[in-house]
């Protein structure tokens, strides 16, 4: 187990300085450079080479990606252009609201994928399960933009059940769940089709398998066959999913950060691409790729926890 | 000597097309895409406005027989802007698409089929590719280049490669050792001549039903960043602008939001249904799946 | 007595064709105590009819009629969660395929354990149960192996492991569903003395199921042939095997491999194909198969008695029957 997970955190320890290095690179190779577009067009020279040497710009490319990572390793992603603060500081604020947001819309989409995509397996071809697979395909790919606007528009401007805007309260847990409701509902959402998708035909696969038809040859109780023996199997394909599923999340919590005026990493980035505050977006960009690697490598550990046959190698 | 039998080129266009419109879901899926398509070709001729002709008299209307779906804060008419909207989602979408397709092919056929080394570097690239998320990825270059159309098209093609990538590299390791490529080989075919007459033919279908299932997410990728103002740049009609003016306007009027979700939202059904279908009949093993 | 008594019991399987009669008239017996063998080649309808005995069948198929009597009881007309509660207590079943047969992802331990639910035993007692069983079936340090997943045995093993399992309640009834078929000849062996000193200390009834003839001579005291959905001839093994009555049973002897004395290039094979059995033939099933059919097989034959608790479905012997 101990040597699986560390061969594990080597290759994303591998992959996130590749992606770290490919992010430099395609930024320096795309034109336009950080330095207008702080500054704008219209800049003097002085005042350009001066920025340029302030974030060592004008060295060398490879100096630049070494002192690039160095200072990444020691937590240091350059200074806030405007206020001077940390940038490190500023994105690692934002970094739990996202989260938060994240992981209760794919906590809540997750159960009921699972159930809908359980009863779906164990009620096949029945109404429901022909309902759920209707209804799980047509959320499915429904941007979550979309979804974000129109329940923003139903349920906080004409019914006004929810609040429209930001997180609520910083003390208030019952007033920041309130405002969780909106967003998490427009993120979750195609995911409970996709889950319920994955998992009924996981389900199905694993029902067919030969170890469940010794389950029944022993008498074991239904539920705990199809709960206890299949779904723990068929829960697998779900769990890499989700980790991988990442980043979409991401992305989703972007649209939805700004429609609802939730604090968050994708507020940040468009309040800082609108600002020309390049460093916090290139920040930003940084820790959610962080993010992102971190939840792949944590769904193949869950997985191999799940499955014996990883752990071994098999 | 034995038969080899090569096995059938699922090229047979109207065969699928049978199967598909025996599938009432593949058929919902087709019906929506041939609309959206052929009001995006003919937009000029639907649309009964031009879409960025300002006609301030006629603002913020709600949907009345001269204006279908209302107009916005400029009096421009939103059925018009939605129809010609539909232009601007396929003008991102199928480049992208195609681009992606082609990059994916040509990395994945090397992958699947060269040696270990270059194998595992490309397979390290597109895992490497990603783990950017991808709004995150676009909104970082957008904020170096500037908004536009073409910036959207590239980042999201590159981020794309990977999905094609991967599918065609695991189909070309599974083909490299059918019987009947072994026995070509054995014959003296060269790797160019496997490749186009085996390996392409075979992955083209897997590859349609991941495009048809891709393209929601590109138009959805599109009109997301659009609607950030980070993609199209007004007054270009984008279903992504549309909402944003809606969105800025969401306590004067609804008819910018319904207006401009609905297309994404048909585009997505009639894309997703199609694949769905379509996978059923490129794959038939994941059809009907037991009996017994 | 016999623990199970099956009577004219037909099975049929909906299909896009029409009904396929995969079983027809089956009647047959497992006598208390002793091994019963079912031989026939792939798709005779030996896994449809312990499907239908433990009730576990395909959506798709469908009883037509007839009895599956256990223990002088109908197992047809039980509920299911009678049925159920005679599974893997009273009745229990090997597969095949020992690769298939145990959970991946939970231990053997736990899963030796979980079938035994309906005993009211601490979890400590439930899992010594569990160790005697797999030093029965002698699997070396069982203790330790209890904590292992199936992916750490071998094939041979974890075949092992599913007999003990199958005998861990005592049942009066073992159904072996060709449990040998996927391992090698001397592991075969192996499993299979183990499976006979088994049945003389726990005293249960075995039907076991095999296509492979030196399997059933050495392990059965009885012998079920059966073709294409029906039962053609049964009686002891010394019987059936030594004096086949019916021209199916004749023409398999001859074409297993280690009844062959001369040496051949090429292994005999009965030739023809089994018969369509969606749409049958109304006289008997292997006529078309048949070196010795005449005039009288456009009939379907019924069992006639060869010699004493020796059958055959064949008109030959009808005719020689004494009257």
């Amino acid at each position: 187990m101990l040597s699986y997970i560390l061969r594990r955190l080597g290759l994303s320890a591998a992959i996130t300085v590749l992606a770290v290095a490919l992010l430099f690179l395609i930024i320096h190779m795309i034109p336009g450079d950080p330095v207008s577009t702080i500054l704008g067009p219209k800049a003097s020279p002085e005042l350009r080479a001066a920025l340029e040497a302030r974030m060592g710009l004008d060295r060398p490319l490879p100096v630049q990606i070494g002192l690039f990572f160095m200072n990444m390793l020691r937590g240091d992603l350059g200074l806030d252009v405007f206020s001077n603060r940390p940038v490190t500081q500023i994105v690692l604020g934002q970094v739990p609201y996202t989260l938060v947001l994240i992981l209760v819309s794919i906590l809540w989409s997750a159960v009921l994928g699972i159930a809908l995509g359980c009863y779906s397996a164990v009620n096949r071809n029945s109404l429901g399960d022909r309902l759920t697979g209707v209804l799980s395909v047509s959320v499915i790919a429904v941007p979550a933009f979309v979804v974000s606007l129109y329940s923003l528009l139903i349920f906080a401007v004409k019914l006004q059940w929810f609040p429209a805007i930001g997180a609520g309260a910083p003390a208030d847990w019952g007033d920041q769940l309130h405002h969780l409701v909106l967003p998490s509902l427009a993120i979750g959402l195609s995911w409970v089709g996709y889950i319920a998708r994955l998992v009924r035909a996981s389900m199905l696969e694993v029902m067919g398998e030969g170890h469940i038809r010794t389950a029944r040859a022993f008498g074991l109780p239904e539920r705990q066959i199809t709960y206890g023996y299949a779904l723990r199997l068929a829960i697998l394909p779900t769990v890499t999913v989700i980790g991988v599923g990442m980043g979409f999340l991401l992305s989703a919590a972007v649209f939805t950060e700004i429609v609802f005026s939730r604090p968050g990493l994708g507020k940040l980035v468009i309040d800082s691409i609108t600002t020309r505050n390049y460093p916090v977006v290139m920040g930003s960009v940084l820790v959610s790729t962080l993010i992102f690697v971190a939840s792949t490598t944590l769904a193949d550990i869950v997985n191999a926890i799940l499955d014996p046959r990883i752990r071994a190698g098999k | 000597m034995t038969d080899i039998t090569l096995p059938k080129p699922r090229s047979e266009l109207g065969e699928i097309f049978h199967h598909l419109i025996r599938d009432p879901l593949g058929l919902a899926g087709l019906i929506i895409v041939t609309l959206i398509v052929a009001s995006a070709l003919f937009a000029p001729w639907i649309a009964p406005y031009d879409p960025i002709a300002l006609n301030i008299p006629d603002r913020l209307q709600s949907p009345n027989p001269a204006h279908l779906m209302g107009s916005d804060q400029l009096g421009r008419d939103t059925f018009s802007r939605v129809i010609w909207g539909g232009r601007v989602a396929l003008q991102v979408a199928l480049p992208t698409i195609a681009g992606a397709i082609a990059v994916g092919l040509i990395l994945g056929m090397i992958a699947g089929y060269g040696p270990k080394w270059l194998d595992s570097l490309i397979v390290l690239f597109f895992d490497t590719v990603r783990s950017f998320p991808t709004v995150m990825f676009a909104l970082a270059v957008v904020a170096l280049v500037g908004p536009s159309l073409n910036t959207v098209i590239l980042v999201i093609m590159v981020t794309s490669i990977p999905t094609y990538g991967r599918v065609v590299r695991t189909l070309t390791q599974s083909l490299k050792e059918a019987e009947f490529i072994t026995a070509e080989k054995s014959l003296g075919a060269s790797t160019a001549r496997i490749m186009g007459i085996h390996i392409v033919p075979n992955v083209l279908g897997p590859l349609a039903v991941l495009a048809a299932m891709d393209i929601p997410t590109v138009v959805g990728l599109e009109a997301g960043l659009s609607f950030l103002g980070m993609g199209v740049k007004p007054p270009t009609p984008s279903w992504g602008s549309l909402l944003n003016d809606g969105y800025n306007l969401i306590r004067n009027t609804p008819w910018l939001i319904v207006a401009g979700g609905i297309p994404l939202i048909l585009t997505t059904l009639g894309f997703t249904f199609l694949g769905e279908a379509l996978r059923d009949v490129v794959d038939p093993k994941l059809r009907g799946k037991g009996g017994k | 007595m016999a623990v199970l008594d099956i009577r004219d019991l037909s099975v049929s399987y909906a299909t896009p064709r029409g009904a396929l009669k995969a079983l027809r008239d089956v009647t047959m017996k497992v006598p208390e105590g002793k091994i019963t063998g079912i031989v026939g080649e792939s798709g005779c309808g030996k896994s449809t009819l312990i499907s239908a005995i433990i009730r576990l069948m395909a959506p798709n198929a469908k009883v037509g009629s007839g009895e599956v009597r256990f223990k002088g009881e109908d197992l047809l007309s039980r509920s299911e969660a009678e049925m159920r509660a005679l599974r893997g207590t009273e009745i229990s079943m090997v597969f095949q395929d020992p690769m298939q047969t145990h959970n991946p992802v939970l231990t053997v331990g736990r899963q030796m354990i979980d079938i035994q639910y309906r005993d009211k035993l601490s979890k400590a007692d439930k899992r010594k149960r569990a160790t005697e069983m797999l030093a029965l079936v002698g699997i070396p340090d069982p203790q330790a192996r209890l904590n292992q997943y199936p992916f750490e045995f071998s094939g041979g093993m974890r075949q092992r492991i599913a007999i003990a399992m199958a005998l861990m309640a005592k049942p009066s009834l073992l159904i072996a569903d060709e449990p040998t078929t996927a391992l090698d000849a001397t592991l075969e062996v192996q499993i299979i003395k183990r499976l006979r000193e088994l049945q003389d200390e726990i005293g249960c009834s075995i039907l076991f199921i095999s296509h492979h003839l030196g399997v059933i001579a050495e392990l059965c005291d009885e012998v079920v042939v059966m073709y294409a959905g029906e039962v053609v001839e049964s009686g002891t093994v010394r019987d059936v095997f030594h004096n086949p009555a019916h021209p199916y049973t004749r023409a398999l002897l001859e074409c297993d491999p280690g009844h062959i004395k001369v040496r051949t290039r090429n292994l005999p094979t009965i030739p023809g194909n089994i018969p369509d059995l969606v749409s049958l033939p109304t006289g008997c099933i292997f006529a078309d198969r048949c070196d010795v059919r005449y005039d009288a097989c456009g009939a379907r034959p019924v069992m006639a008695t060869a010699s004493s608790g020796h059958q055959a479905a064949c008109h030959l012997i009808a005719e020689k029957e004494p009257a």
